[in-house]
């Protein structure tokens, strides 16, 4: 019904011509659901700003380009610029991929405990297909959301983790996602898949990031299905270039007695939404964190759902903007409790800080509650910094730079402290750290 | 006054006193000590009507009327009165407002004229002023932002407004220094009268230094282990529940 | 919880006091919208040539309007070629003095508990009667013209001050605003005016009773206050409206404009007929009303009480323009049953240092849907701006829903918003505290609803807020007050 005045089309017209090369195009049940979602992803063409999703933030810059595939490298980047990226004193199973694609000379998946796969999403689709189809063929595979119905009609590759019952996995598994922005604009649509069996542990990284500048666009899908009593820890780095583009979408469920714990540190990128979806079965605790910052003429955009479609569950979002410049912030998040989901225990709460006078936040948190029987709140501020607190800093000697810089590292650091992992506070610290010290220039 | 016989309750399922018989009559004083988790509160909730507290067993007459089946309301109108050990704090509605409410509500059920709000504010000044409470506690919501003494002061101060005839004081005692529990046994000595009884459930003897019961019982997993006067107060005191072969979960709390 | 679900049934067979239909011949337009029903309109109320060339072009606007989907409301489509756009008692022309009032109107008002005889030796309140499309008396009009203040009915106004009206109207509500202001513009038929002249604290209160009595008929009263430099005006309207099975339309707009250091209070005690305890009949009350702080350390208070209607869908907002201007929305909204309530304010920050508070309580019985939904916008040019919000949602049952929806937007760095939410029921340790005590269930949740509106009942003026109080209380009671 929209009139096209975007790219959309021409995405349409490369499926095409493409599909016949995509990873797995044997297998009739990804074809079909290939199909399917370029169907969708043409019926409902980009998103604009009329959509209430999408209100704030707005995707003509994205949608003026036509992006082609990513291509695959062989060869171009190195594993010193691999460990750039890494978390120090932190071994981890480490896939890498770049421009999307898995790249095993770069990878370092190490030993595993039995019981868990971990491997490329193209891999996974040329040796054990049967284990992908359930988990992409879900019901409300492509919901409403049109980069998530592109990203299904072009996946290429990602990351499979599967963890079968009872299995806790010590090291984290690594997902570092590279790209090389040539000329010409390229996407990638990275797809992982993550599958926790009853009673089994991880934690995984997912980082994004550009050993060089460069104008690209990621468009990012992770499934994350947790069963019975399942944990999960899921820390992301999104440190695209700053001419990228970065869209991602994390969906995840929830069954009975899991417990989900996601960190997103959002620091790159010229337009980058991160988008968490979370159904929670009963008895579940749901965790999510963030913190997201901006300078220059950025634009990131926080979004999550939380789905209490359960009774007796918790959940606790708590995310943080530091926006400089001329840099816009978003954070919308909703909260949803069904009729059933009583003893639902939900809080909410969202800061920001501008440090400059042309820096914007845009800030929905959303309640929508069908259930008497819960506890549920929301708060949100956003201001300057405290002129009291930078005032008592400068009394005591620091100058103006300084006190400001530490305000805000405490800012930021009272949240990354909620982090479990020691060796995790310390790299997303680090990650805050680099780019605080360009605040002041 | 009150017959409890072989009282058997349950909470969420799980036995939590387990058989108990205790008779007070107009004009005494009884204590109930006993260590934490033994069952005391379960007692002070179970007579004052609150939902999730069955009785599975068992018998509870209030002047011969079989008080388990009375509404929460209908017994306080009837003159039970509960001091709770933590008061809930009710946001925007005014303590006195409350109180006016509540009052006059027992007088309609005892047949007497409501009070107008002038003669209700002499009476409560009357009465503030022998337990010591600040007037200005009163123009506050109920019990929101009340210290820990503040609330409990106010618990007697209600009961002194409302003059039941029969009062549970749970844990009133806890919480308050020397001076506050002084004011605190004041108020309560002052309901002391030949057609009232009281029911103070204590942790500790030292209330029962200040109002002297008639009888003093322990309580512990459930039962009555002993009884005695108010000497056994005392001895409790000294040795205390280990000395009786009990364990006091509080420590360990 | 069996207390709370008792008490909450109990409420469901709350009777709507309000729900008689006095027996008034009416005069009617034909029904349905077209051009020639605004020139019946605006020939009927002697107007100038300028005001129905505005009507007209808001009719003209309206025809390429869609009706607006977005609120967190469900109704069946209203056909609105099937609704009459004007309604007025036939008494000849409008009574010059009260005497002159058919005794039947005036019967009326008095049941309402709104008596227009005694009220202007009683109180120190005075009130426009506006009755289905029509202002039928405005009490103590010459005490307040001695003082230079003007209160008359909106027709009135447009034949005595016509350069008042023509400077002010649609300067806050522009007739293109939205789908329901700009029916409005084009049929809207009576409401209050009110002008407060320089430096003048109005010494009374001023209220408007609306009460819609005519079927199938729409209410699209307008209100307009201009309060000049310096001068303080507090300003009340009540509604209510027959029981009926049909839903009926009610689409007001109301302006509000303060200059220079002055100040507008508006309270709205909101009782249009709910609808029956299975949802039928009530209501729909789409209203636009926007205040505008023009002048310099000027302030528009809204409190509103809403209690009735089927649907509500309305956010008194306040643009703040002048400098160290001040914005407030202190709200209570109460449904029960079927009922829909989709409401909430927007506070425009401009003018440097620039200060809103918003406070809404938000209480849900029954199956009914309770939505508070906000705008904040810190603009670039708002130095130094503050908001605070604060937003609690009460629910009572576990089939009713409360939603709050703010949208929070900075633009300037020296700007402080803080927005704070909470959704809760009454809890089980309240309410077995103030049975204990000797209080009925059903008064114990009163009580306990009371307090949680306090913030919001102590912003209505003294004479309003035991009556507001008793609303809130019946709404969710049942009982005839």
């Amino acid at each position: 019904m929209a009139a096209k005045t975007d790219t959309s089309e021409a995405y349409v017209h490369r499926f095409a011509e493409a599909k016949a090369t995509l990873a797995g195009h044997g297998l009739p049940w990804l074809a079909g659901l290939r199909e399917r979602a370029i169907e969708r992803f043409a019926a409902l063409g980009f998103p604009t700003r009329r959509i209430e999703e999408w209100k704030f933030t707005d995707l003509r810059a994205l949608t003026r380009t036509t992006f082609s595939p990513a291509p695959r490298l062989a060869n171009g980047v190195t594993g010193d610029a691999v460990g750039r990226f890494l978390p120090a004193d932190l071994p981890s199973h480490l896939l890498v991929f770049v421009n999307g694609h898995h790249r095993a000379d770069l990878s370092d998946v190490g030993e595993l405990p039995a019981g868990v796969r971990l491997c490329g999403l193209a891999e996974a689709l040329a040796e054990a297909p049967e284990l992908l189809e359930e988990q992409l063929c879900r019901d409300g595979a492509l919901d409403g959301h049109a980069p998530l119905a592109l990203n299904t009609a072009f996946m290429t590759d990602g990351a499979v983790l599967m963890l079968a019952r009872g299995v806790a996995l010590e090291r984290p598994v690594h997902l570092l996602f590279l790209a090389t922005g040539d000329e010409a604009p390229a996407v990638a649509h990275p797809r992982n898949i993550i599958v926790a069996e009853a009673a089994s542990r991880a934690t995984v990284i997912e980082t994004y990031a550009a050993p060089a500048a460069g104008a690209y666009w990621t468009n990012a899908v992770t499934d994350i299905v947790m069963e019975a009593d399942a944990s999960v820890r899921h820390v992301k780095v999104q440190a695209e270039s700053h001419d990228a583009f970065h869209l991602a979408v994390t969906r995840v469920r929830l069954a009975k007695g899991s417990a989900y714990n996601s960190f997103v540190a959002s620091v790159g990128g010229r337009l980058a939404r991160n988008e968490i979806t979370a159904v929670l079965g009963e008895g579940v605790e749901c965790r999510l964190g963030g913190v997201y910052l901006a300078r220059g003429r950025q634009h990131l955009d926080t979004t999550t759902l939380i789905d209490h479609a359960r009774p007796a569950s918790f959940s606790n979002e708590h995310y943080r903007g530091v926006l400089d410049d001329s840099a816009h912030g978003v954070f919308q998040g909703k909260i949803i409790i069904r009729p059933d989901a009583q003893k639902t225990d939900a809080h909410q709460l969202n800061k920001n800080l501008l440090l400059s006078r042309t820096a914007h936040v845009d800030t929905k948190p959303e309640l929508e509650i069908h259930a008497d029987d819960v506890k549920c709140s929301h708060g949100a501020a956003t201001g300057a910094l405290d002129a009291e607190a930078l005032f008592y800093l400068r009394s005591r000697g620091l100058d103006t730079d300084l006190a400001q810089r530490l305000l805000i590292e405490a800012f930021v650091g009272e949240i990354i402290d909620e982090v479990e992992t020691t060796a995790l506070r310390a790299h997303l610290r680090r990650v805050a750290a680099a780019w605080l010290t360009q605040v002041n220039k | 006054m009150l017959k409890i016989r072989n009282l058997h309750v349950a909470v969420d399922g799980k036995e939590i006193l387990r058989g108990i018989t205790l008779d007070v009559n107009a004009g005494e004083v009884h204590a109930i000590m006993g260590p934490n988790g033994s069952g005391k509160s379960t007692l002070a909730y179970l007579l004052a009507g609150r939902e999730g507290y069955a009785a599975t067993e068992g018998e509870i007459l209030y002047d011969g009327r079989d008080l388990l089946a009375l509404e929460p309301e209908e017994r306080a109108r009837e003159g039970v009165f509960l001091g709770f050990q933590y008061p809930v704090e009710i946001p925007g509605v005014g303590s006195m407002n409350f109180l006016k409410s509540a009052v006059n509500a027992v007088r309609k059920h005892r047949g007497q004229p409501e009070l107008d709000a002038m003669d209700f504010l002499k009476l409560a000044r009357q009465t503030m002023k022998l337990l010591e409470i600040d007037e200005a506690l009163l123009s506050r919501p109920l019990n929101v932002g009340f210290s820990g003494g503040e609330k409990k002061r106010n618990e007697v101060f209600q009961m002194a407004m409302l003059e039941p005839r029969l009062a549970i004081l749970d844990e009133t005692d806890s919480g308050l220094d020397v001076d506050a529990l002084k004011v605190v046994a004041k108020g309560i000595n002052a309901l002391r009268g030949e057609t009232r009884a009281i029911v103070l459930i204590t942790h500790y003897q030292r209330l029962l230094n200040y109002v002297v019961p008639d009888q003093v019982h322990v309580l512990a997993d459930g039962r009555f282990v002993k009884s005695g006067g108010k000497e056994l107060a005392l001895e409790i005191e000294d040795q205390g529940y280990a000395a009786l072969g009990l364990r006091d979960n509080s420590a360990a709390a | 919880m069996v207390a709370i679900a008792e008490s909450v049934t109990s409420l469901t067979e709350g009777e709507y006091k309000y729900g008689f239909v006095s027996n008034v011949e009416s005069d009617i337009a034909a029904c349905g919208l077209s051009e020639d029903t605004v020139r019946f309109i605006s020939a009927k109320k002697d107007e100038p040539e300028w005001l129905l060339a505005w009507r007209l072009k808001a009719l003209r606007a309206w025809t390429t309007m869609k009706e607006p989907s977005w609120a967190r409301v469900d109704y069946s489509p209203i056909d609105y070629q099937d609704v009459y756009y004007y309604a007025a008692p036939k008494s000849g022309d409008r009574p010059k003095s009260l005497d002159e009032i058919d005794p039947e109107l005036l019967r009326t008002y008095e049941k309402l508990g709104i008596p227009l005889k005694e009220q202007e030796v009683l109180a120190g309140v005075a009130v426009d009667a506006v009755f289905d499309s029509v202002s039928v008396a405005t009490t103590f009009k010459d005490k307040l013209a001695e003082l230079g203040v003007i209160f008359c009915s909106f027709s009135e106004a447009v034949r005595e001050h016509p350069e008042l009206v023509r400077r002010y109207l649609g300067s806050v509500v522009p007739y293109t605003d939205n789908f329901f202001a700009t029916l409005n513009s084009a049929v809207f038929s009576d409401g209050s005016f009110v002008y407060v002249p320089k430096g003048l604290r109005c010494p009374m209160e001023l209220s408007t009773y609306f009460r819609i009595n005519a079927e199938n008929t729409g209410q699209f009263e307008r209100t307009l206050i201009i309060a000049d430099e310096g001068s303080y005006v507090s300003y009340l309207e009540g509604c209510t409206a027959p029981m009926r099975d049909e839903n009926q339309l009610h689409a007001a707009v109301v302006e509000l404009i303060t200059h220079d250091d002055a100040q507008i209070k508006y309270s709205t005690v909101q009782n249009w007929y709910p609808g029956d305890k299975n949802g039928k009949g009530g209501i729909y009350n789409f209203v636009t009303k926007r205040g505008i702080c023009r002048g310099r350390n000027s302030k528009i208070s809204w409190t509103q009480v809403e209690t009735g209607s089927a649907i509500t869908w309305k956010y008194p907002s306040c643009i703040l323009k002048g400098d160290y201007s001040v914005g407030e929305f202190y709200s209570v909204a109460v449904t029960n049953n079927y009922q829909q309530a989709d409401t909430g304010t927007k506070m425009i920050h401009i003018g440097k240092h620039t200060r809103s508070t918003i406070v809404s309580k938000g209480i849900s019985a029954g199956h009914a849907q309770n939505t508070y939904r906000g705008l904040v916008r810190m603009t670039p040019s708002a130095e130094g701006a503050r908001n605070h919000t604060q937003c609690d949602a009460l629910l009572l049952g576990d089939r009713c829903g409360a939603h709050t929806v703010p949208y929070i937007e900075v633009k300037n760095n020296t700007a402080r918003v803080e927005h704070e939410a909470t959704t809760s029921k009454i809890s089980d340790d309240q309410l077995f505290y103030c049975r204990q005590r000797g209080l009925s269930a059903e008064d114990s949740v009163n009580l306990i609803v009371n307090g949680f509106c306090k913030q919001v009942l102590q912003n209505l003026p003294m004479e309003f807020a035991v009556e507001a109080q008793k609303l809130v209380g019946i709404s969710l009671e049942g009982s005839v007050g």
